[in-house]
């Protein structure tokens, strides 16, 4: 009757990772082999290996450019939400001022207005400030998810330093900005690690409200793919595997090295 | 607190105080606008399109939340009982979350392709021709779709709030003699209370949203049988270039939303408020 370690490997969890795993190896061999389309019949294993579908993403100038621009808004994004959301959430964490549960609640109804609903005013947003087709307009419009997310994440990494050490910082002669630079932020890195780590994420996952910001200079490499990929598309089946496959690396390096803190992030900073 | 209060209203104030000032109006020739009153969403609240879209979007949710649950919480369970070092398979399990959405329903889509898709294939040994033209078909394509996509995020909460339980309740438990399903029943459930509300908030936003990925299966269709909430929303928005009854649809919509996640924050916060204040 022990609960734990009785066996090395529960074939529940092993089920469920071939069932993760296997549609992303699929399309990694469906990537591989040129010209899928008159190959007939199911293939689990590639028949023939070769890597002329990634070059045909890596070598066109516009699929390059589509890369960049993507990683582009996306790091403007992150910087963007981590330098606006930690003061807030320090505020939320620390000082009870009128209605604050309130507005925590609000901040969440942002992270619910679904792309959809706000795709229209955003453009004309974006017009009237001359921003549309500029990373700038990408990075902004992502905030409305990516703001109240890093706020609640941070919320709960900062709640969990003692108040005691803001009083002593005080108490020994901190300035404000002293106090954060020395020691606040370093204690909160692992919180900041893992706030980038979901901005990055939501914000390349996105793509209603970057496809309807960008026309032709700051188009992100999912726009075009969809372009290949989408239903009535479907020119080259193998290069939109290819580059589907490339659009994953990004995020699973991220979180190779977010792997630690992910569980804590994904609960929002709610669970200690 | 103020570079926050500014970029969110720049982000979320603004856009949705357009919406509604839309939802007033009618456009003529997109610069002339009129006032129209609610006229809007009487039209949408006698559009049996409208009410099937939502329809469509509750039944959809039903359906998928509580079998991610099943599957997220058993997985999360199995994890954290059996396996010394998790953090591999956490990474492995967020994948479908980082996979962009598009990907998504286009891996999806090749899945079920009648010649080349495996999971096609596999039910065409069963003797049956799955056809994603048939209404069953699509949905239940859809729906594998979305566990895959996003029973991760229950399984990777699920184990988070796992860890946060001290083991000697655990331990407490096997002394007394509790069988695994009453120690799940009357310690684990408990002790996850708040976030299995977290996950079910995030689960329930995310499938109201539902856009892209049944649009790169079917594009909505057959017919309508996929085309949800969110779809109707935007081909009336930026097809139709309907934006009065765009406007009308997204304050519907918002106010369906705030309703629900209001009480799920309330139980979440009705939960955790002693535990904060003690701190």
């Amino acid at each position: 009757m022990k609960y734990w370690a009785t066996k090395k490997w529960s074939l529940t969890v092993i089920i469920y990772s071939f069932f993760t795993i296997f549609p992303i190896y699929w399309l990694f061999v469906l990537g591989l082999q040129p010209n899928f389309l008159n190959s007939t019949g199911l293939s689990l294993w590639p028949s023939t290996v070769s890597f002329q579908n990634f070059s045909v993403s890596f070598l066109n100038d516009e699929w390059v450019q589509g890369y960049l621009n993507a990683t582009a808004y996306v790091f403007l994004n992150v910087i963007l939400t981590l330098v606006v959301a930690v003061p807030a959430a320090f505020a939320f964490s620390r000082y009870k001022f009128l209605g604050n549960r309130n507005l925590f609640f609000w901040l969440l109804v942002c992270r619910m207005i679904p792309p959809a609903v706000v795709m229209v005013p955003m453009v004309q947003i974006a017009a009237i400030f001359n921003l549309v087709d500029t990373y700038l307009a990408v990075a902004i419009a992502h905030c409305l998810f990516n703001v109240p997310i890093a706020i609640w994440i941070l919320e709960g990494f900062i709640s969990s330093i003692p108040k005691e050490t803001d009083e002593m910082a005080r108490v020994d002669g901190y300035s404000t900005f002293g106090f954060w630079r020395t020691i606040l932020v370093p204690q909160i890195l692992p919180g900041l690690g893992v706030t980038a780590f979901f901005c990055f994420m939501f914000s390349w996952v996105e793509l209603t409200l970057a496809n309807a910001l960008t026309t032709v200079d700051a188009k992100p490499i999912g726009v075009i793919l969809k372009m290949v990929a989408s239903p009535l598309g479907g020119v080259h089946i193998g290069i939109a595997a290819a580059t589907s496959i490339l659009t994953l690396i990004p995020g699973i390096v991220v979180a190779w090295l977010a792997r630690n803190h992910i569980a804590r992030g994904f609960s929002m900073g709610q669970v200690k | 607190m103020t570079p926050a209060i500014i970029v969110m209203s720049l982000c979320a104030l603004l856009p949705l105080i357009i919406i509604i000032n839309y939802s007033v109006q009618d456009s003529f020739a997109g610069d002339h606008f009129y006032w129209v009153g609610l006229r809007w969403f009487e039209e949408i609240s006698r559009s049996p399109e409208f009410w099937e879209a939502v329809l469509r979007t509750l039944i959809f949710s039903v359906i998928v939340i509580p079998l991610q649950f099943i599957i997220g919480v058993f997985v999360a369970r199995k994890l954290f009982m059996k396996h010394q070092n998790p953090s591999f398979f956490i990474v492995l399990f967020s994948i479908p979350m980082l996979t962009p959405w598009l990907v998504v329903g286009f891996v999806w889509r090749l899945m079920m392709d009648p010649i080349y898709g495996p999971l096609s294939n596999a039910i065409q040994q069963a003797g049956i021709t799955p056809d994603l033209n048939e209404v069953g078909w699509a949905w239940l394509t859809i729906i594998i779709m979305d566990i895959w996509h996003w029973t991760g995020l229950i399984i990777v909460l699920t184990f988070a709030g796992y860890l946060s339980i001290s083991k000697s309740h655990f331990q407490a438990a096997r002394i007394d003699g509790a069988s695994p399903w009453s120690t799940f029943r009357y310690v684990e459930i408990p002790k996850l209370r708040k976030v299995l509300i977290i996950a079910l908030l995030l689960r329930f936003m995310d499938c109201f949203m539902i856009y892209i990925e049944p649009f790169m299966i079917t594009r909505g269709g057959p017919n309508v049988a996929t085309s949800f909430l969110s779809l109707e929303l935007i081909q009336t928005a930026s097809i139709q270039f309907d934006l009065g009854k765009a406007g009308a649809i997204s304050v519907f919509y918002l106010l369906v939303m705030i309703t629900i996640c209001w009480f799920l924050f309330r139980a979440m916060d009705l939960n955790s408020q002693p535990a904060r204040s003690k701190t």
